[in-house]
């Protein structure tokens, strides 16, 4: 074998080489620090409908009679819901505290949010509440516990529509 | 600015791939077929894909199971293969990207070259799309962050449902029904990407998407090697329940979802868009001196439908349409929008021949900027400067060494637009001039032609396997054929010598025979 053979192989093996090294290496290196050791993560996450804004009107029998048959009912119902305010508190510190808008064109959807956010592990109190009518002044949902939180656990907090209470899962 | 820094990265290229020449030859030098590995590197992903799809397990409860019992039972076939489809498809982010700066520093994203920059930008989005939906379908821990942190900036976007991060919430929100419309994008992703890549080099004649045997050896090689290293493997199966504090990130797919954690994801859709438009809208801001009066023109008179120019076009410019004129019979037309003035057409015509006995000589096609009249006058009156011995005149192109460097006594050059313009008959011409000894044909390294095919259509009519062939009375030993590179005028020019020796060797025996003659004769 020549010398510029040599160096031929020699060159193109480095090249596969330092080619393979990069993306073996850049394919799962260095790990990244996500949450760190000593965290733990809460995920806030609901969907609930806000209460209906207004009251529903009686139609008057003119008014009636003025709209098509097939749409003539003797209460008209506004549809547009209440924007919901959610407040979290966590070891007494306000972390989120949000109005959320209803969906839908006229503001008649459910109401979502999701959010996350990491705390330190360990004995942690958690306060959430909720309103779901502007005219509100008290908060009608809410909770307030102490909860043990392992490193890299997460805890949901989650909204039973039904139940009409918070739940942590 | 736009052109400077296109011109520092060009520079760097260039001596990168000159480097490269050394040890793997012009013919294996990756960097001339960033193109060509990325549509291999997709091939390697698409069969160890379809290995692995065969064992896996499409359920939400099966499908962590699947991979762990093929990584580790199998791992002598289904690990590696896992091993490839991961890091084929990381490697080919490498060359995309590479394939994409190269082609900004070779300015091939203006005028009628835009068409391939433009479908480019699109194949960015469905790759890192099939590539981070992959690492979901292992659903690992890893899966599971990816999951998360991936529904959640999808969610940021209004048209998104914004009960797509709730899915993946709790073990319970999980369903089999929403895994299997992931392994399902998994696959319908890549069949888009693969439709948008033939779009992508549609416009280009005989577009270069397979690499080189031996390059294409090696590189499987090396990934296997890599995947036996350093196998695929799994995090622990995903919990909802809990986080990994550290993942495993794969930079080449996810190096913006740190990002994701320090930031509005807004500001990521929005950063991303902003990458994406710039990219888009790059043909116009820096745009194309050439204007559309550049573009290759054909004249009827002259032509008569041979069809070699529309084989010969890189970039399918050319088109065989029923002659304007002439009953029955066909001739060539120019879409001047994809046409580069690259002048290869005007080398491959039967009538640009200074053969020909006429005032003017017009070729069937030829390109404003050069006709093949100048061409002519051009390189007569080089010849017509030639002195000493064992004369050579060579052609060069533009996009290489700047020929005219080379010229001494003895040696004069001309460049062209490309070398693909210089029809064989005209070396055959010149290689007949009494101050002429021999005609040296020279222009990008061979391997990697600025206009794609110059130096290739050019070898091959010399070899007599393209049309038109290089037929010589003057014969064959006194054309020689040498690419160089920007970095191998040394190289260069040391071929030359080689060939004027050879020349010179060649007249002194002719001299001596024919003194030898007389002698006799006497
Ligand atoms: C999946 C990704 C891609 C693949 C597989 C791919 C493949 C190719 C191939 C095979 C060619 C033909 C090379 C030749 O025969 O001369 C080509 C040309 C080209 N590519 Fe790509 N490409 C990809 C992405 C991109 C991107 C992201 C850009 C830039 C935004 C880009 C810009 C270009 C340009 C400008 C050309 C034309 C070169 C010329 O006119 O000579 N490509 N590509
Ligand atoms: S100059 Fe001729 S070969 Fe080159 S792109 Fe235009 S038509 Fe095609
Ligand atoms: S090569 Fe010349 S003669 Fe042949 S089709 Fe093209 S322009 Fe016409």
């Amino acid at each position: 074998m020549s010398s510029t053979d040599s160096v031929r192989w020699i060159g193109q093996a480095a090249a596969y080489g330092v080619f393979v090294l990069f993306v073996g290496y850049f394919s799962n290196s260095p790990g990244y620090q996500h949450l760190a050791p000593d965290q733990a993560m809460l995920k806030l996450s609901l969907r609930h409908s806000g209460q209906v804004l207004g009251e529903c009107k009686q139609m008057s029998a003119e008014d009636l009679a003025r709209l098509p048959p097939t749409m003539r009912a003797p209460l008209d119902c506004p549809r547009e819901r209440s924007p919901l305010e959610i407040e979290l508190e966590v070891n007494g510190e306000t972390r989120l505290s949000e109005r959320v808008e209803p969906r839908g064109l006229h503001s008649d959807g459910m109401a979502s949010i999701y959010h996350r956010l990491n705390v330190p592990a360990g004995p942690t109190r958690l306060k959430v509440r909720m309103k779901d009518h502007v005219d509100q002044q008290e908060f009608p949902y809410a909770v307030e516990q102490e909860v043990e939180l392992r490193p890299g656990q997460v805890l949901v907090i989650d909204f039973d529509s039904q139940e009409k209470r918070f739940e942590f899962l | 600015m736009i052109r400077k820094t296109q011109e520092l990265l060009d520079g760097a290229f260039k001596r990168i791939e000159s480097a490269f020449n050394v040890a793997f030859g012009p013919h294996w030098n990756p960097w001339y077929q960033l193109g060509a590995l990325s549509f291999y590197f997709f091939w390697i992903v698409c069969i160890s894909g379809l290995y692995l799809y065969i064992f896996f397990d499409t359920s939400i409860n099966g499908a962590y199971e699947s991979v762990e019992r093929l990584t580790v039972e199998q791992w002598y076939l289904g690990g590696v293969m896992r091993s490839l489809h991961r890091y084929a498809s990381d490697a080919m982010v490498v060359t995309v990207t590479l394939h994409l700066v190269r082609e900004f520093a070779k300015g091939r994203f203006r005028g009628p070259q835009a068409f391939s920059w433009i479908s480019g930008v699109p194949l960015l989005w469905l790759l890192f799309a099939a590539g981070i939906g992959g690492y979901w379908l292992v659903w690992d821990q890893f899966g599971q962050y990816v999951a998360q942190i991936t529904t959640e900036w999808l969610e940021r976007l209004p048209v998104i449902s914004d009960s797509l991060a709730r899915t993946f919430l709790s073990n319970a929100t999980l369903s089999d029904r929403l895994f299997s419309l992931l392994v399902f994008m998994h696959i319908a992703i890549p069949l888009f990407l693969l439709l948008g890549m033939f779009i992508h080099v549609n416009r280009l004649k005989l577009a270069r998407t397979e690499p080189a045997r031996g390059l294409a050896i090696g590189v499987v090689l090396a990934m296997i090697v890599l995947s036996l290293l350093k196998p695929a493997i799994s995090m622990a199966p995903a919990d909802m329940s809990i986080v990994p504090a550290e993942v495993p990130l794969d930079w080449f797919y996810m190096n913006f979802y740190p990002l994701l954690d320090r930031v509005d994801p807004l500001y990521v859709w929005l950063l991303l868009a902003g990458v994406t438009g710039v990219l888009v809208v790059l043909p116009w801001l820096s745009p194309s001196k050439q204007t559309a009066a550049a573009a290759a023109v054909v004249d009827p008179a002259n032509c008569n439908g041979c069809t070699w120019c529309f084989q010969d076009c890189p970039y399918e410019a050319i088109t065989i349409v029923p002659h304007s004129y002439k009953k029955g019979m066909r001739q060539a037309l120019v879409d001047p929008d994809r046409c580069t003035a690259c002048g290869i057409c005007a080398g491959s015509c039967p009538s640009a021949t200074p053969f020909r006995h006429v005032e003017e000589l017009v070729s069937g096609i030829e390109i404003p900027g050069y006709p093949v009249d100048r061409l002519l006058d051009d390189a007569m009156a080089k010849v017509d400067t030639l002195g000493g011995e064992a004369r050579v005149m060579v052609f060069g192109c533009d996009h290489a060494l700047a020929i005219e460097r080379i010229e001494r006594e003895g040696v004069v050059a001309l460049s062209l637009p490309c070398v693909g313009m210089l029809p064989p008959s005209f070396v055959d011409y010149i290689a007949r001039q009494d101050k002429v000894d021999g005609v040296l044909v020279s222009g990008c390294c061979s391997g990697d032609c600025f206009y794609r095919k110059g130096n290739t259509w050019t070898e091959e009519r010399f070899a007599s396997q393209r049309m038109p062939h290089l037929r010589t009375s003057a014969g064959h030993d006194k054309v020689k054929v040498s690419w160089a590179g920007i970095f191998e005028g040394e190289r260069l020019a040391a071929d030359i010598e080689e060939f004027r020796s050879g020349l010179q060797r060649k007249n002194t025996a002719g001299a001596t025979q024919a003194a030898d003659e007389t002698e006799a004769a006497q």
